[in-house]
């Protein structure tokens, strides 16, 4: 085990900062080289248009499982000391939901508006705006909340936990749901396509 | 180099190839670091910092700002903070070099500048309360926790594309 190489202490905490601008600048590069700096393309998932969103995320979200999945198994990872998000259900759930209001109203995710605003556009910069007030009132207001977002913890809980299966078998479902996933988003966006044309 | 304004801007690459791209940085972001990408941390860890400079007694009253003020070096040294200008600056690179920098408001057709950048406004407040409550957003959660297979992320997940699905009709002349 070689990785995490932060954890297994390879460099210390200015080295940290130089690997998150590196990766945030990759990061930025790949959001903003599909399009997903643009609020209508992003729209356009919801709208059955364009499934952009869709493809890029579930692409990366399976490649990065099955790298980690790989690494792991051949022992560069310690995959224990990889930082799982805990799981909240409640929180999470009612979260999520709040979430997609604004980001059907909004166009942009968080990540998303800090590429359109710094590419240009106003809407972007004012969603960051927006995202950093609701966040300011959210955390002023937090004692309110505090009750409800600290409930139905369940700590680190995956799904081959939820499952009752193993790891592997967990990593290929994904990857099967997310083949079906991809030949569904090009049968959709060909159908509406079509249907715009005529 | 100069920036190629008039020229038509470079066509978005294939998405399943800049997703693949954006999986290794994730997988790089797991083994260089022991964590995934992020975005709204770098907001609430910012806004902590905001509060503490203004008044660091009510700051301190918010256990979720506490929680930022008390990290290593404050809530300023966030590692979010650094990725998202990252974020930016990629951002930035990329569509300099496709010739797709301009400054613009997007919106639909039948849709006003003002109400535009108010709805960018109001669904940005809203994204926050949710991703205060969710613990992160479509990079901590979604794709981060996605890949790692937390139930908490996939239920985020799909709350958050539902909800988006259910809002989207009554939204329409935003972006149609």
């Amino acid at each position: 085990m070689i990785a995490p190489l932060f954890e297994f202490a390879a460099f210390g905490r200015h080295g940290a900062i130089y690997a998150a601008l590196a990766i945030g600048v990759a990061f930025g590069w790949c959001l903003e080289r599909a399009g997903m700096g643009s609020a209508r393309k992003l729209a356009g998932q919801f709208y059955l248009t364009d499934l952009t969103v869709f493809k890029v995320m579930f692409s990366a979200i399976v490649t990065a499982m099955l790298g980690a999945f790989w690494l792991g198994r051949i022992g560069v990872l310690d995959l224990s000391r990889v930082y799982v998000p805990e799981t909240f259900i409640l929180p999470q759930l009612v979260g999520g939901l709040v979430f997609g209001v604004g980001f059907a109203v909004g166009g942009l995710c968080p990540g998303t508006s800090c590429v359109a605003a710094a590419t240009g556009r106003g809407d972007g910069m004012m969603l960051l705006g927006g995202m950093f007030s609701g966040v300011l009132i959210t955390g002023l207001a937090f004692s309110k909340l505090e009750h409800f977002y600290a409930s139905t913890s369940r700590g680190a809980f995956t799904l081959p936990q939820l499952l009752h299966v193993p790891y592997g078998v967990a990593v290929a479902l994904v990857v099967c749901v997310a083949l079906v996933g991809f030949r569904g988003a090009e049968f959709v966006e060909a159908r509406m396509a079509a249907r715009t044309s005529r | 180099m100069s920036v190629r304004r008039s020229a038509a801007p470079s066509p978005y690459s294939n998405p399943y190839l800049v997703g693949v791209g954006l999986g290794l940085v994730l997988l790089a972001a797991f083994v260089v670091m022991g964590r995934g990408l992020g975005a709204s941390g770098a907001f609430a860890s910012s806004a902590a910092g905001a509060t503490a400079l203004v008044s660091p007694q009510r700051a301190q009253s918010s256990a979720l700002f506490a929680g930022y003020l008390k990290a290593d070096g404050g809530a300023w040294s966030e590692w979010l903070i650094f990725e998202i200008i990252g974020v930016a600056i990629g951002g930035v690179l990329s569509a300099w070099l496709a010739g797709r920098l301009r400054f613009e408001v997007e919106r639909g057709p039948r849709f006003s500048r003002g109400s535009r950048l108010a709805t960018a406004f109001l669904g940005g407040s809203v994204m926050g309360l949710g991703a205060v409550l969710a613990r992160g957003c479509t990079s901590g959660q979604a794709l981060t926790g996605g890949a790692l297979l937390s139930v908490g992320s996939w239920l985020f997940m799909i709350g958050a594309f539902a909800a988006a699905y259910l809002v989207a009709p009554f939204v329409r002349r935003a972006w149609l």
